[in-house]
């Protein structure tokens, strides 16, 4: 009984601005008072799907590549950091530690305002490369981070084991170290993409209003004051990132991340 | 996420490999934040110091520091951003922890409120402020189920809950999407200890709360303290949802230091730049201040 209460509670609390996201998204009419909408419709995704169709697809595919190409660097730095960090203990790693700690402290505005005259200069300033490089250095120490847990909990002999074997050191990762991590790595590329997936202000200020991706395109829907509209591109926005959670939730369970949390 | 523990079995028994490959491990890792975000905040801070070639100014000062610091209007941010993200952080721990203990005891095992759980940390910051808009605005659905109940007599206003000067949208935000980081950093660890000595504490005739004081909060104390620095840090420096659910005046220091880059007025940009440097030593200096002082209080013996 109290736990039914107690997960009715949760899934309320969870739940309810999602609730607000779809009445909105799929309202017709709605005047203040009524606590329902007088008439439902799909107004708001025939504009979002139909009229604004050719942004809200090139925004989709950037947010998308941009997120993914973030996520697979953020893994492709973090194995091989979380890798020393997890399984040696060595001078300076306190040090290194509270280096590797500050991208996560600092909030991103702060380095995207220095970085635009830089990459402005590269010519890097409003493409997709420039702003991967400024996502990249919000969301890799969290992959970092997430891998040193990981290999805290990792035991080499598994690694040794196959090298007396007559393993080279490319099969043992390929074969030894990245099946035992994998989890930890999806959760690594997990979290990379999601901070990558919901970055709004460094985006604008390196894109400079001309990298179209989901954030920027609600956020000038949400200026013209269109609920029903900004309504539906959340519900947009926010179901690849709920996907990308159904898909490694048994990963984020799992025993083997038990040093990461 | 907390720092792991040092004491595992396998980096006691092992040596560093060859030097040369501990550096090459670390190597991509360390470009990143060494060359985007280190060479991201040098290069900000010399343009706050005013050279912008681009402006025709390349003598360095500390004027736009200066002019800042000298602004009334930057303090009334800084003291309502302090104010705002440690109010929301406080609250997103004591329910953080509140959970955590719930989940432990009724649903340690159920997959479906896990994974309900987990929920908000995935929504991007950007929807949760939409939504929260939505439920709290006075034409939102809270001001309307209310006055559907008869609970709200028509010609009394509802309450200013988003825009509004205490910054209660905000911190509804924040704290819906917080809670569930707060609440499985802490879970991770109750699940991982503390059963036992819980049983001690019962024989022992320690009341709930003792238990609570005694036991599960020094046990929960080091990753709360993390996970609180975390939320703190990020809830003093987002840009989003403070954009979206903040009143105008005094407006968040993320806010501020955005209007004021993004002015048309190319010579406020150092400003700009200058007061986002602000908000990275003041979140820079919470977290030393905090870790000096716990470890400072451990050391006298305090039970924290």
């Amino acid at each position: 009984m109290k736990r039914l209460l107690f997960g009715g509670m949760v899934a309320g609390a969870v739940l309810l601005p999602f609730l607000a996201l779809v009445l909105w998204a799929f309202s017709q009419r709605w005047f203040y008072p009524r606590l329902l909408p007088e008439q439902w419709g799909l107004r708001a995704w025939q504009y979002v799907l139909g009229t604004a169709g050719t942004q809200m697809t090139e925004a989709f595919t950037h947010s998308v590549l941009v997120a993914t190409v973030t996520a697979v660097l953020s893994v492709a730095g973090g194995v091989p950091a979380g890798r020393v960090l997890g399984l040696y203990h060595f001078r300076g790693k306190d040090l290194l530690s509270i280096v590797l700690m500050l991208p996560i402290i600092v909030p991103p505005l702060c380095v995207a305002m220095g970085l635009h005259l830089w990459l402005l200069q590269l010519e890097l300033a409003a493409t997709l490369a420039g702003v991967v490089l400024v996502h990249l250095s919000a969301c890799l120490p969290y992959a970092v981070f997430v891998m040193w847990g990981v290999f805290s909990n990792y035991n080499l002999d598994f690694e040794d084991q196959a090298r007396s074997l007559g393993a080279s050191t490319l099969s043992v990762i390929w074969r030894v170290m990245l099946p035992l991590t994998f989890p930890g790595i999806v959760v690594a590329a997990l979290f990379s993409f999601l901070l990558s997936w919901s970055q709004y202000l460094s985006t604008l200020l390196i894109g400079g209003g001309k990298i179209l991706t989901l954030p920027i395109l609600l956020f000038a829907l949400m200026g013209s004051g269109d609920r029903p509209v900004a309504a539906a591109v959340s519900i947009v926005f926010v179901i690849p990132a709920l996907a990308a959670l159904a898909m490694s939730a048994r990963y984020l369970g799992s025993r083997r991340m038990l040093g990461v949390w | 996420m907390t720092l792991p523990a040092n004491d595992n079995r396998a980096e006691r028994a092992r040596s560093l490999p060859r030097p040369a490959a501990t550096i090459g491990l670390l190597a991509p890792a360390l470009a990143v934040v060494g060359v985007l975000f280190g060479g991201g905040l040098a290069l900000g801070l010399v343009q706050s110091l005013g050279y912008l070639p681009a402006a025709g100014m390349s003598a360095l000062s500390a004027d736009h520091f200066a002019r800042v610091l000298a602004d009334p209007d930057f303090f009334k941010s800084l003291a309502f951003t302090f104010y705002l993200a440690l109010a929301s952080t406080l609250v997103a721990l004591a329910v953080g922890v509140a959970a955590a203990l719930a989940l432990n005891r009724l649903a340690g095992r159920s997959r479906a409120i896990q994974f309900i759980f987990q929920i908000p940390l995935t929504v991007p910051h950007l929807v949760i402020a939409i939504a929260v808009a939505f439920l709290l605005a006075p034409s939102g659905l809270l001001a309307r189920g209310l006055q559907g109940l008869g609970l709200l007599p028509s010609g009394v206003a509802f309450p200013l809950l988003v825009n509004d000067p205490w910054g209660v949208g905000i911190m509804a935000a924040y704290v819906w999407k917080e809670v569930p980081f707060i609440a499985l950093m802490v879970l991770a660890v109750l699940q991982s200890s503390g059963a036992e000595l819980l049983e001690v504490g019962r024989t022992l005739k320690a009341d709930r709360w003792q238990r609570f004081r005694y036991i599960t909060l020094p046990i929960i104390f080091p990753s709360l303290g993390a996970a609180g620095l975390i939320v703190f840090a990020y809830t003093f420096g987002a840009f989003e949802i403070p954009y979206l659910l903040g009143q105008t005046y005094p407006m968040m220091l993320p806010v501020w230091a955005y209007k004021a880059y993004s002015d048309v007025d190319l010579l406020a940009r150092p400003e700009g730049i200058a007061a986002g440097l602000v908000i990275a030593g003041v979140v820079t200096a919470a977290v030393a201040l905090a870790q000096g002082l716990t470890q400072a209080a451990r050391r006298r013996g305090a039970v924290l």
